[in-house]
């Protein structure tokens, strides 16, 4: 059908950003979360979480992302996320008041090939995403 | 509560754990790759045992799989600890074969990569799973503030590991140990340069001091 073709021209031509809420998220096990992110960026799209991961989430997402790098194939992603306001003393205030794993901040995850960071600041993540 | 009381408790707490334990404690050296970790490893190895644990290289990932040298007995002023030494890969959330093609052929590029990647996935999950306390070396000439320290620095807070940072090549003339102290100034940060030896003595009084 010619709308199914220049649908998937338009996939082909442009890069596609999955925005996914805090919400879609909550339900899911970690892996189901991790296996989300990768799927999308082994897809070649850049994956933005609303709330993030917790830093067991994203020990464990670069853990399967190495499992997954394949020469040709896949190298790997960029992954970048607002610095948690007050990063330089969050962990001690985090452990006193008991909330240092909370995942609320923005995440940019992408293919490493097309994904590149140009400026990031506690407000601002600036990114150039080239098609591969 | 200020910060410096915060970092006291802080101590005190990993310090009270390490000593409720009388196997040597497992000390896992992290941090980005080329930072200097198999050089620091390396020294502190030969200093206390005259052994090294292995090859130092300006490429980076020499170090593929993760080494370990077993029962390093460090003592200064009257505190020791007895350590196992883990020198990790350097973390990183990615492997570019095609960059190691330049120092040698396709092939060997390609299986240098893989066992990159196999030796962080290990690091991470022995992070998780096998580290009592961790030393992040950092390369002092480098910018520290980068996605990978920071998340690498939150996972070690999140499992309420010990943790010094180490600020590794001070011999380098665009070394900025400030800017390791600024950007986490809620670990101890401590000087050195492992290629020269260069404040060593510094090194091991807190590592006995903060592990042992």
């Amino acid at each position: 059908m010619p709308e199914a073709t220049k649908a998937d021209d338009d996939r082909r031509n442009g890069v596609q950003i999955d925005l996914i809420s805090g919400e879609r998220m909550e339900g899911l096990a970690s892996m189901e979360k991790i296996r989300m992110i990768l799927d999308g960026v082994h897809d070649g799209n850049i994956v933005i979480l609303e709330e993030g991961l917790t830093p067991d989430e994203e020990s464990r997402l670069i853990e399967v992302t190495m499992a997954e790098i394949s020469p040709d194939e896949f190298n790997g992603i960029e992954i970048e996320t607002y610095p948690k306001s007050g990063t330089r003393d969050s962990s001690l205030l985090g452990r006193i008041m008991g909330n240092d794993e909370s995942p609320k901040k923005l995440t940019v995850i992408g293919p490493a090939n097309q994904i590149e960071t140009l400026h990031k600041d506690e407000t601002l993540i600036s990114a150039l995403v080239s098609r591969s | 509560m200020g910060l410096f009381t915060g970092l006291k408790d802080s101590i005190s707490r990993a310090t009270d754990r390490l000593f409720s334990e009388q196997e040597p404690k497992r000390i896992g050296i992290y941090g980005p790759p080329n930072a200097g970790k198999t050089t620091l490893a390396n020294r502190i190895a030969r200093d206390w045992t005259g052994d090294a644990i292995g090859t130092e290289s300006h490429i980076p990932h020499e170090t593929r799989r993760a080494r370990r040298k077993e029962d390093v007995e460090i003592e200064r002023n009257g505190k020791s600890v007895t350590i196992d030494i883990v020198d990790t890969p350097g973390v990183t959330t990615k492997v570019d074969y095609e960059e190691f093609t330049d120092e040698m052929e396709k092939d060997d590029a390609i299986r240098r990569s893989r066992e990159a990647t196999e030796g962080v996935a290990e690091a991470m999950h022995w992070l998780r799973e096998d580290v009592d306390g961790v030393i992040y070396v950092l390369d002092s000439a480098e910018d520290p503030i980068t996605q990978v320290n920071t998340m690498l620095i939150g996972i070690i807070e999140s499992r309420d590991l010990p943790v010094l940072i180490f600020a590794n090549k001070i011999d380098l003339p665009e070394s900025s140990v400030k800017r390791i102290e600024d950007a986490f100034p809620q670990h101890k940060t401590v000087p050195l340069s492992a290629k020269e030896g260069e404040n060593m003595d510094e090194v091991y009084e807190n590592i006995a001091e903060y592990f042992g």
